[in-house]
């Protein structure tokens, strides 16, 4: 028996009770009435900027936003009577009004929540031609462009760097007409403390923010007979790249993926899985390393390219605690450049890696200098899932009808410790699944961590491992990586090790995944589920779930690299990290 | 505890500061929501060097523990702040309804024409900073033009260049 206390009111003349405290928004949801809307969003703080979820209610002078009203008891409400639609409408041509009329070019035509209000509220013509904001396309960063003039001042995009990534990059500056979203002093992207994560790509409604298109320099690559064309596929790829061509989302798409990338005319199709197998060898190495002779704890892992812009920023002080290793995009990509191009005898020079992936953060990680070789850049492009999902579109390829591939070897193999890299506690429970053997000696019987699990974003545990009690934290989202960093830096709790993924729910929600089908919305947590299932679902189906009984990562030390954090190692796998300005405000 | 980088950040933004106004920061950092009083710094910051530099706002932040986005949102939400210098005086024309009628648009123009600077402009040599502005409330007196805290009625484009003579020997 609650004591909640109970509202009744009407909306549409269905009587309906819900608790105190309870929108007009959500209370007509409960009875299946969907208001339209686009500033509001569930996980973010309430804007009620656009006024699109406007409402009629007996007694009150003019429309309310049912978005940030409250109910109260004997409140009747109108969602759909012929004036609160004309208003509704009438609101979101004037949004148009100050949009420019490029859906036909535009890179989101089809799947912008702003063309599908418009055609929801029933926009058909359009009235006035007048003066509208004018702005150059800001495309000098290396992974986020803005396009201001399609800017619809929603603030999707500003909350989500505030209130999920803890940045702060974005603000509304100026007022009026001429108010414009910007990093502060209106800077450009790659000027400012932005960790190049995405998340404003994913929350912006219309194309205001997008990745930087790197698909124009694969084809080139591609038509070139000179080049040998690879590619790598990060772990969660497979687990979203169906959404793009009307799976269910959670629906897993390994082997028609590799198909599709094949019939675009890759030469081979590694997977950055090899390099994630890779990556649990050298860290647990280098954390056993560090344990062994009282080095600094705690180990941070150092996959998400986003987490290490934010670190550099924001918390230089705990570069030294990073993991030295290489992301695995990074370390699949010296291998093809040295190894590969070794065993293979190809010239690295005519080697075009290119890689796939969930992030726009690694966009700007493959041209940094810690990422290059001896000059030598190691990436040469970087796809998101949208991306691909639209250059197998482009080549007419008919995704659902392809045939299972398999990824080519020896760096196309990898254990089910790998595929869960892509999603949130993944890292964590594969370097678990090594370390535990290691420690113990014995083989373990249950290789799953679900506990390391962090769906809510934020977790601490403290796992027996042996005679070991290992404190662990793992996080996803820059805002509960900064409550678990608030710990370490105060010297609260002791860790031992750490693992941070910048983007909700790790890779799954990267900045460059797919936008949510019908019926899911960015941050969803059912969608990041689902994603995350696709992975534990392909990790169940494969005999090979540690990452040290990966045969060809054992040979790949026989034969070339020698032993775990070695010299030749060391350089192919590992890299450094820079303070970067402007410092962040954490 | 693992101490912060000395990469002199901090120590940059107190330097990029009046001593003042690093003491009023100080103080409100002490108090309840120190963040509140942004506008309150800013205003200050503007009193002492006539405008907010770039450096003043990015110090007022990493002092404040304000993200930078937000202090230069905030700052330039409000018409009173500016990103430029001003000069010794601010000539602000009326284009108030009143003003408007009565030939402001000629004052402007003659004082563009004197000065060689455009709207939201200042000469080269920081003297003047040339404005317009909404209705001063002064309407009986139209046109009228305020320099720096005088108000010059019944302004015409002919008067402009005594104006400005008199505010240059002034300024000797």
């Amino acid at each position: 028996m609650s004591n909640e206390k109970k509202i009744t009111l009407t909306i549409d003349g269905q009587q309906l009770t819900v608790p105190a405290g309870t929108t007009v928004m959500d209370a007509a949801e409960t009875i299946g009435i969907h208001i339209p809307r686009l500033c509001y969003h569930p996980s973010l703080s309430l804007e009620g900027s656009c006024r699109v979820c406007i409402v009629k209610i007996e007694g009150m002078p003019s429309y309310v936003t049912s978005c940030s009203t409250m109910v109260t008891e004997g409140m009747v409400v109108y969602t759909n009577e012929p004036d609160v639609r004309e208003a509704r409408r009438d609101i979101v041509e004037l949004i148009l009004d100050n949009h420019p009329r490029a859906c036909l070019t535009c890179e989101r035509d089809s799947n912008c929540e702003l063309q599908n209000l418009a055609y929801t509220v029933g926009v058909r013509e359009r009235l006035f031609e007048g003066e509208r904001k004018r702005y150059e396309i800001e495309d000098s960063g290396k992974s986020v462009i803005r396009d201001a003039e399609k800017c619809i001042l929603c603030g999707r995009c500003v909350r989500v760097c505030h209130e999920v990534q803890g940045v702060y990059n974005l603000s509304q500056h100026n007022r009026g007409f001429n108010t414009v979203v910007t990093p502060a002093h209106g800077d450009k992207m790659d000027d400012s403390v932005c960790i190049q994560c995405g998340q404003c790509i994913n929350a912006c409604p219309t194309a205001s923010l997008q990745e930087k298109r790197h698909v124009d320099r694969i084809w080139k690559a591609l038509a070139d007979p000179t080049k040998h064309v690879v590619v790598q596929t990060a772990p969660s790829i497979r687990a979203a790249i169906g959404e793009e061509f009307g799976y269910e989302p959670g629906t897993p798409c390994t082997g028609k993926m590799v198909t599709a990338l094949r019939k675009l005319g890759f030469d081979k199709v590694f997977d950055s899985n090899f390099s994630a197998d890779l990556t649990i060898i050298e860290e647990s190495n280098e954390l056993i390393e560090r344990v062994k002779s009282g080095g600094k704890l705690p180990l941070i892992t150092s996959c998400s390219p986003g987490w290490i812009n934010f670190m550099e920023k924001f918390y230089p002080e705990l570069m030294p605690y990073a993991s030295t290793c290489r992301s695995p995009m990074s370390m699949l990509s010296a291998l093809l450049k040295t190894y590969y191009a070794e065993k293979f005898a190809i010239d690295p020079k005519d080697i075009f890696v290119v890689a796939v992936m969930p992030c726009v953060a690694k966009k700007y990680e493959m041209d940094r200098p810690e990422h290059y070789i001896d000059g030598m850049q190691l990436t040469d492009a970087v796809v998101t899932t949208r991306e691909l999902g639209w250059m197998i579109k482009s080549n007419s390829i008919n995704f659902k009808g392809l045939e299972d591939g398999e990824f080519d070897t020896p760096l196309g193999e990898s254990s089910g410790a790998a595929d869960i890299f892509g999603t949130t506690g993944g890292v964590m429970e594969a370097a678990l699944r090594t370390a535990a053997e290691k420690i113990t000696g014995q083989s373990l019987d249950h290789v799953e961590f679900t506990d390391v699990r962090a769906v809510e974003g934020f977790r601490e545990r403290t796992l027996q491992v042996g005679d070991l009690s290992l404190n662990i934290g793992v996080t996803n989202g820059i805002v509960n990586a900064k409550k678990l960093l608030e710990k370490v830096v105060s010297g609260e709790k002791e860790f031992h090790v750490i693992e941070i993924m910048a983007c909700p729910g790790g890779c799954i929600g990267g900045g460059g995944q797919p936008y949510p089908p019908k019926g899911y919305k960015i941050l969803d947590p059912e969608l990041l589920r689902k994603r995350a299932q696709a992975l534990y679902t392909i990790d169940q189906g494969k005999k090979l779930r540690k990452s040290h009984e990966n045969p060809s990562i054992q040979a790949l030390y026989d034969e070339y690299l020698g032993e775990p954090g070695g010299k030749k190692a060391h350089k192919l796998l590992h890299t450094h990290y820079n303070q970067k300005f402007p410092k962040g405000i954490k | 505890m693992i101490p912060a980088v000395n990469d002199k950040v901090l120590e940059n933004a107190r330097a990029a500061l009046p001593a003042s106004v690093v003491e009023f920061i100080d103080k409100v950092n002490q108090g309840e929501r120190p963040s509140s009083h942004l506008i309150a710094v800013l205003h200050k910051v503007q009193e002492e060097l006539g405008f907010l530099p770039r450096e003043s706002m990015d110090a007022v932040a990493q002092l404040m523990q304000v993200p930078t986005a937000k202090v230069t949102g905030v700052a330039s939400f409000y018409h009173h702040f500016s990103f430029v210098p001003k000069g010794k005086y601010i000539i602000s024309v009326c284009t108030g309804t009143a003003c408007y009628v009565k030939g402001a648009e000629e004052v402007i123009d003659k004082f563009k024409e004197e000065l060689g600077i455009n709207l939201g402009e200042t000469t080269a040599d920081g003297l003047f900073t040339l404005e317009d502005t909404r209705c001063l409330g002064a309407c009986a007196l139209a046109p009228v033009v305020k320099v720096g805290d005088d108000i010059h009625a019944s302004m015409t484009a002919d008067k402009v260049p005594g104006i400005i003579e008199r505010y240059m020997n002034l300024a000797d």
